[in-house]
């Protein structure tokens, strides 16, 4: 046990994250799996902080947060305004441009 | 799997920390899976925030307190709340069909998934053999204390990305609040003389209201039909789901004026049995 | 084979030229000039150009005569005399001055042109009247003086071959002429390929000496000849003949020659019987010394002439359109030249006298042909023709001593020239003596029996043409033809009588020539002597006179041709299947060939490049689908490429 276990359960979570972002078909739920992608992220600079012994890897993922949560809040909202006028949240049904 | 054997490392991983790791780290595995997975959205939302937890509790085992508990406050109590109230608002009927759309997307999506975890987990595997974790037991590198020494860095070697950051919160929420504000409706209200020729002109099937219920005066109940000048009953004011309750004719009111007194003389008594 | 006559000819000093012969430019300017004028003005000179196309024509001809004469005041070793007009292609390596040389061979055809050409523009007024385009006729008879004197007059191998291709043009446009007959077209054309392939052979002979003497000058090219080596020689000599034969319609190339009969008749009178078609002959004369240096390249010219004369007069016996019998004829008498140029320093004098008294009685032949079918309503068959003699008496008199001349009767001219060629052939050495000599003789015979067949067909016995009717189904009505063409008819027979005698006798002609082509060796051994050549000509031609008498004259001619034929007679008439054979190897390859080269180009070529837009075309079609415009196809591609790179780091990482 090392802390090494910690890279790679980051690394099975980023990969989780990226499928369930090609998988899934809800604007919303592709929008979490994101947020898992980042949260995996983030537990891979907690580790490395704590390998290299430096807080600069806790800065980053607190960076990374406050990024995360603007980018969610942008993100919702325009989530919300598609669907007003398209009365749909699935993202297949943004394909206008299809060839 | 070659990982690091006993290396001397000044930041042994203790017992609890692995009992921590290997209880939770499945947990959260099976949450990202369960969000991948679940049909409901909500569900996955839900799975998330257990995930988010587990890594929450990751980042105080490893001696980063403050962001784990950031991590709980806003990532999991603030972010993923607004995921909920925005389901709530927007998707929770759309569910996922089962059929997938495009062809050979969820194949490609699998390996694709796999190949990277793979990749990723055999460059670690490879590339840190013989890297020897330092540990943040000494209070986070020569600060006094984790909060204190993440605001040290923040302030002074960060600050240039810590400003940018903090326009990026305001441009964000300003750019949230002209996203989602809903205008009303645009088209004019109709006035009145447009309402009145439209409705004489057909716009609904009948020109009047349904007529209301019947007279409170045999019972008190809604499903009272109205009665028609010739003792008929009105259709209209009868509804179509529950039964009407039927029509008792009023009879001819008799006026006594001591009916609250009592009666006068004997001869009374009949007309008010009546 | 002959033994290399090396350098047996002296060249001549050539010197520059004074006097009259400064203005030798003019002789080919004039009508240059006329064609230019004809062409360009068009129609609004209808009324006069004729008479410009003849005024600028016999101009010419008397600026040669004043040349001419001028040269005859000089001694033998300066008579040739080179004038330079301007530097034409100056760049390294080739340097061609646009100049004239004027030496007695030139000036010997400078005169045969302009003064056939200036007596034929004179019959082509009375011919041409009735037709509208006349002025245009003069126009381009004019370009054809103007070209061949440009070719005669050349003191160097490209003016030659501007002035060679020049004459194939004007070929082209006069042969068809008639531009609403098909038949005319294609006869144009087919003259004018044929002529192509000899010109590459000419053109390839240029490259040649060229590229092994470094210069195309004639007195440099003459002087340095020497050097070539033996089997580049004679394959110059073997391609110039191959020119001669395209340009003078020799076997292989001889077929043109009867199919350009379409043009009208003073086109046949003046370009393929006088002037165009002894080009070759001239080539091959002016380019002697280099003929003088291979035995091989000779004995190929004589072995040309010998076929071409007797394949000429063969076919010759069996035609009835008056023109084709002639224009056989003439293909027949140019292979007497080239037989005779074949021989060397010993014939070359031989087959220039043949060719100039041949431009006289030929033209004269031609014209009178004319003549005669003015007079019956263009009509070319003779078996229509017949007792003639009567309506015709000027035509009749002048046609019958050109006659005489051709078939060698004493005195007249063919038989000065003609048999000297004869006699000539006998003396080759070897085999070639045998052979040569008695083909010559034996199509002497042949052409005496077809030109009294001729004679006695068309000019007496009953008059066929009372019972028949022209092609409008008019009465014939023959009348002698005006004078302005009589008048050179009965000059060109005044010529054809006394030409002969005049230029053979104490070799006046030969000596004149010798500064151009070597002095006139006399043979030393003969196969047959002398005197017992002309017996046996005189013999021979008589047999045919006789022959052609009984044949011919004795019984009734049938106005349609008889049908079951013997073999000689039915290959005669399909002239000797040369059209077949040449239609068979080369058209018919040719056309294939070219049909497949389409299909290539269309399928190959074009299904290239339309396979390279189609390609392009539906590979983007198929490409374009790669939009699908679902978020999560680009969210995949963005997967897999981001994993090619993770892969690649890893891989140049660890590797």
């Amino acid at each position: 046990m090392s802390p090494t276990y910690y890279l790679l359960l980051s690394a099975l979570l980023f990969a989780i994250g990226a499928v369930g972002v090609l998988v899934r078909r809800n604007a919303i739920v592709v929008f979490m799996c994101i947020e898992l992608m980042l949260n995996a992220v983030n537990l891979s600079l907690v580790t490395f902080a704590r390998i290299n012994g430096q807080l600069d890897g806790q800065v980053m993922a607190f960076f990374v947060m406050v990024v995360a949560a603007a980018e969610v809040v942008v993100g919702l909202a325009i989530i919300m305004s598609i669907f007003r006028t398209r009365r749909t949240a699935s993202v297949d049904d943004a394909n206008l441009l299809k060839y | 799997m070659n990982v690091i054997a006993q290396a001397a490392a000044s930041d042994p991983v203790g017992v609890g920390e692995a009992v921590v790791f290997w209880i939770l780290g499945p947990i959260a595995l099976a949450g990202a899976l369960g969000m991948v997975f679940a049909r409901n959205a909500v569900h996955s939302a839900l799975a998330l925030v257990g995930t988010m937890f587990c890594l929450a509790v990751f980042y105080i085992v490893q001696q980063a307190p403050f962001l784990g508990f950031v991590q709980i406050i806003v990532y999991t109590g603030a972010i993923m709340m607004l995921f909920l109230f925005v389901l709530m608002l927007v998707g929770r009927d759309s569910s996922d069909s089962v059929v997938e759309v495009l062809r050979g997307q969820r194949l490609a999506a699998l390996t694709l998934g796999i190949g990277l975890a793979v990749l990723l987990v055999a460059a670690l595997g490879r590339s840190l053999t013989s890297v020897t974790s330092v540990g943040l037991a000494a209070n986070g590198a020569g600060y006094s204390g984790n909060v204190t020494g993440l605001g040290a860095l923040i302030f002074t070697k960060y600050l240039f990305a810590f400003e940018l950051t903090s326009a990026l919160l305001i441009t964000a929420a300003l750019g949230a609040m002209v996203l989602a504000y809903a205008q009303s409706k645009g088209h004019a209200k109709r006035g009145q003389r447009a309402t009145v020729e439209a409705r004489l002109r057909g716009e609904h099937d009948r020109i009047s209201p349904l007529p209301g219920p019947g007279v409170y005066a045999t019972a008190n109940s809604v499903a009272t039909p109205a009665v028609l000048p010739d003792g008929s009953i009105a259709p209209e004011s009868i509804s179509a789901i529950i039964d009407a309750t039927p029509v008792v004719p009023v009879s001819e009111p008799h006026h006594d004026a001591h009916a609250l007194t009592g009666p006068r003389s004997p001869d009374d008594t009949t007309e008010e049995a009546r | 084979m002959n033994a290399v006559l090396a350098q047996a000819t002296e060249l001549p000093q050539v010197g520059p030229a004074t006097g009259v012969a400064s203005l030798a430019w003019l002789l080919f300017a004039l009508p240059a000039v006329g064609a230019l004028v004809l062409f360009v003005a068009g129609r609004r000179v209808n009324a006069w150009g004729h008479w410009l196309g003849v005024f600028t024509v016999v101009a010419s001809f008397v600026v040669g005569l004043l040349i001419f004469f001028e040269t005859l005041g000089l001694d033998a070793a300066q008579r040739t005399r080179e004038l330079s007009l301007y530097d034409w292609v100056a760049v390294a390596g080739l340097n061609v001055h646009f100049g004239l040389r004027i030496d007695p061979l030139s000036l010997t055809f400078v005169l045969l042109i302009t003064g056939v050409g200036a007596l034929i523009h004179i019959y082509s007024v009375g011919y041409m009247s009735h037709d509208p385009g006349r002025r245009r006729f003069f126009a381009q008879l004019n370009l054809f003086i103007a070209a061949m004197l440009v070719l005669v007059l050349g003191n160097n191998f490209v003016m030659l071959y501007l002035g060679w291709e020049g004459v194939g043009l004007a070929s082209y446009l006069l042969i068809g002429y008639y531009q609403d007959r098909p038949s005319a077209a294609t006869a144009a054309k087919k003259a004018f390929l044929m002529n192509r392939v000899g010109d590459v052979g000419l053109a390839i002979a240029i490259f040649l000496l060229w590229s092994q003497l470094g210069t195309l000058q004639f007195s440099a090219v003459f002087a340095r000849i020497g050097q070539v080596s033996t089997p580049v020689l004679v394959a110059i000599t073997l391609l110039l003949l191959l020119g001669a034969c395209g340009k003078s319609g020799q076997f292989p190339l001889q077929s043109w020659l009867p199919d350009a009969m379409e043009g009208p008749t003073p086109v046949s009178a003046l370009i393929h019987a006088a002037t165009m078609v002894t080009a070759g002959v001239f080539l091959i004369a002016r380019t002697s010394p280099i003929y003088n240096l291979t035995g091989t390249g000779r004995l190929a010219v004589m072995l040309v002439g010998v076929i071409t004369l007797l394949i000429g007069a063969i076919i010759g016996c069996a035609y009835d359109d008056i023109k084709k019998v002639l224009a056989y004829s003439t293909v027949s008498q140019i292979g007497y030249m080239i037989l005779a140029v074949g021989l060397g320093p010993v014939g070359y004098a031989l087959g220039i006298a043949h060719l100039l008294a041949h431009g006289f009685f030929k033209a004269g032949l031609f014209l009178g042909a004319g003549s005669v079918m003015h007079a019956m309503h263009d009509e070319v068959d003779m078996r229509r023709f017949g007792g003639l003699a009567r309506y015709l008496p000027i035509t009749f008199v002048t046609f019958g001593l050109a006659y005489l001349a051709l078939i060698g009767f004493p005195g007249l001219s063919g038989y000065f020239t003609k048999d000297a060629i004869i006699e000539a052939a006998f003396t080759a050495p070897g085999w070639q003596g045998w052979v040569f000599g008695l083909a010559a003789a034996i199509a002497a015979g042949l052409t005496a029996f077809y030109m009294t067949r001729l004679m006695l067909m068309t000019f007496f016995g009953e008059k066929r043409w009372k019972e028949l009717r022209t092609a409008d189904g008019e009465e014939y009505h023959p009348h002698e033809a005006p004078p302005s063409m009589t008048g050179p008819m009965i000059v060109l027979a005044i010529g054809s009588v006394f030409a002969g005698f005049l230029l053979t006798y104490n070799h006046v002609l030969a000596t004149w020539l010798a500064p151009s082509v070597g002095e006139l060796v006399e043979p030393q051994t003969a196969a047959l002597p002398h005197t017992a050549v002309s017996i046996l000509v005189l013999v021979l031609a008589a047999l045919g006179v006789l022959t052609a008498y009984l044949v011919v004259g004795r019984r009734p001619t049938p106005v349609e041709r008889p049908e079951p034929v013997s073999l000689p007679v039915r290959a005669a008439r399909r002239d000797l299947y040369a059209n077949a054979i040449n239609e068979t190897l080369i058209a018919r390859p040719g056309t294939w060939l070219a049909r497949a080269l389409v299909y290539v180009d269309n399928r190959g070529v074009d299904g290239l490049v339309n396979g390279t837009a189609a390609l392009l075309g539906g590979s983007s079609g198929r490409l374009r689908r790669l939009q699908t415009g679902f978020v999560r196809s680009y969210a995949l591609s963005m997967l897999a490429g981001s994993v090619l790179v993770v892969a690649a780091l890893l891989a140049v990482r660890f590797a």
